[in-house]
């Protein structure tokens, strides 16, 4: 199975499996990763799920809905930010790091 | 002790471990599963595409990891406040030193003859969900009773799935209580367009089975014959063991705006709880996650001996076809309703005025203007009901000055 590394804003790293097709957010949830909250439950409608991804090369483009969202995160946005909740896991993904930002509200 | 295992009652664990608390901690719920998103049950859910196991809130290692016992599919059958005693299903006994009642709400059954001898969908749990994904493959013609989020979110869902879908509602408009009629007229536009038979102004008179055949008899004379009847006619506060137990209630648990209610020992949160809301200023029930969440963290406050005031911003969200509805703040009832951008374009706003003064945003399609929404409406930034119609005014900057 793909991995991916959340990595805490203290440096803490986790590494964990990501069924493809489960989204970022839904990895985290279900594997206690801390730090992203995803109080939508993932519907792109509250940015709580904020990410920023070590290589954006591997991942496809910002949807409008999500660019938007990006706008109003709580951490600063930057040109490597994505909500996690829509970044759907494929094979090319595999290996993907992740830095939780310090704070999603 | 909490006594109810979703949204609410899991946020109330959460923050009181976060808040320091390390005793003993037991949440009691009377459905079979680990505490869930209910959100998608009438939405994504439905099309079978995600599996319940990503729904939890949690999974099942965080319980064992935060200490926090699960007691799950057993009711609480009464609260003797004297004794600080649960009564459990099954005659066991529980005692407390503190008490969170997040109760939840049921669904409101449709009151009309033969409803009861039918088989009608309701969605209020997984387990009504995942009844319904498995029946939706089987059927082709739908009714829709319920013209609400809940109805709306199935009937999309159900012609994205390719059924004809006729969609039944009694007031003379969509989400009513909710939205202004600007926007209640761009979702049945929206709705009919996907091709929903939509009714409004009509009720049901009555319900007939035959097999797996279900005719709802409407009040205006007119027979629909379907395979599938689905009904989202609203929710009612599950109140009853606080009721018995002699607290305050009306229209559910009543709790002042730090989730107390009329017992100090006890506090309630979420769905469940007619409350004093800080930011409105005055007390409603509210049905949401937004509420569910932000209710218990300070209802957790209060077990913790650190009240603290619940005066966030209700916000909501309702996803039909390739629409969001954000909703920020509450905007009924208002004296003025202003667009911004262009409904044919299935991206405006309507901002809500109350004398003068901001009270809510229905966003469609523009995450943005609702994120500035929250803000300004968190902050009390004055803005007036031109600059609000005027798209070239940067909201975002005014929200963020």
């Amino acid at each position: 199975m793909p991995k991916v590394t959340y990595r805490q804003p203290d440096g803490a790293e986790r590494t964990i499996d990501v069924p493809i097709g489960w989204s970022l957010m839904e990895a985290a949830i279900q594997n206690n990763i801390e730090g992203i909250i995803a109080e939508c439950g993932g519907g792109c409608a509250c940015a709580t799920c904020h990410v920023y991804v070590a290589d954006t090369s591997q991942l496809g483009p910002i949807a409008d809905m999500e660019g938007d969202m990006l706008e109003c995160t709580a951490a600063e946005r930057q040109p490597n930010s994505r909500l996690s909740c829509q970044l759907k896991m494929s094979a090319q993904m595999d290996g993907l790091v992740v830095l939780i930002p310090a704070r999603q509200t | 002790m909490v006594v109810g295992a979703g949204q609410a009652g899991q946020q109330i664990c959460e923050s009181l471990r976060r808040g320091g608390y390390a005793g003993g901690l037991v949440m009691i719920g009377d459905e079979p599963v680990l505490p869930y998103q209910r959100p998608p049950l009438s939405k994504k859910f439905l099309t079978g595409a995600l599996e319940a196991e990503r729904l939890w809130l949690r999974p099942a290692s965080y319980y064992e990891k935060q200490n926090v016992e699960l007691r799950l599919h057993v009711r609480v059958e009464r609260i003797d406040r004297a004794t600080r005693t649960l009564h459990l299903a099954g005659g066991e006994t529980l005692n407390y030193a503190g008490l969170a009642l997040t109760t939840g709400t049921r669904v409101r059954p449709l009151a009309v003859p033969g409803a009861e001898q039918a088989e009608i969908h309701y969605i209020r749990s997984l387990a009504d969900g995942q009844r319904l994904a498995a029946r939706l493959p089987q059927v082709q013609r739908i009714a829709v009773i319920g013209g609400g989020f809940i109805g709306l979110e199935v009937a999309a869902i159900a012609r994205e799935l390719g059924k004809e879908v006729v969609l039944i509602e009694a007031f003379d408009r969509l989400m009513a209580r909710a939205v202004a009629p600007q926007v209640s007229a761009f979702y049945a536009e929206l709705h009919r367009s996907h091709g929903v038979e939509l009714l409004l102004s009509t009720g049901v008179r009555a319900i007939r089975s035959m097999g797996e055949t279900h005719t709802v008899v409407c009040d205006t004379g007119t027979e629909y014959t379907v395979d599938l009847l689905v009904v989202g006619i609203g929710v009612l506060p599950n109140s009853e063991v606080a009721e018995q137990a002699g607290l305050d209630c009306r229209n559910g648990i009543v709790v002042d705006s730090c989730a107390r209610t009329s017992d100090p020992l006890i506090v309630a949160a979420g769905d469940c709880t007619w409350h004093m809301n800080g930011f409105l200023q005055r007390e409603l029930r509210l049905e949401s996650v937004q509420n569910a969440v932000d209710q218990a963290k300070s209802a957790a406050a209060s077990l913790l001996g650190q009240p603290s005031e619940y005066c966030q911003v209700p916000w909501f969200w309702s996803d039909q076809y390739d629409v969001k509805l954000q909703i920020a703040g509450i905007g009924m009832p208002h004296d003025e309703a202003v667009a911004r951008g262009d409904a044919s374009t299935k991206a405006f706003s309507v901002f809500y005025f109350r004398a003068g003064e901001l009270v809510g945003v229905d966003s469609l399609n523009r995450p943005a203007e609702h994120m500035a929404a929250r803000k300004l409406l968190a902050q009390h930034t004055a803005l007036s009901p031109a600059q609000a119609g005027d798209t070239t005014f940067d909201l975002m900057a005014l929200a963020r000055a």
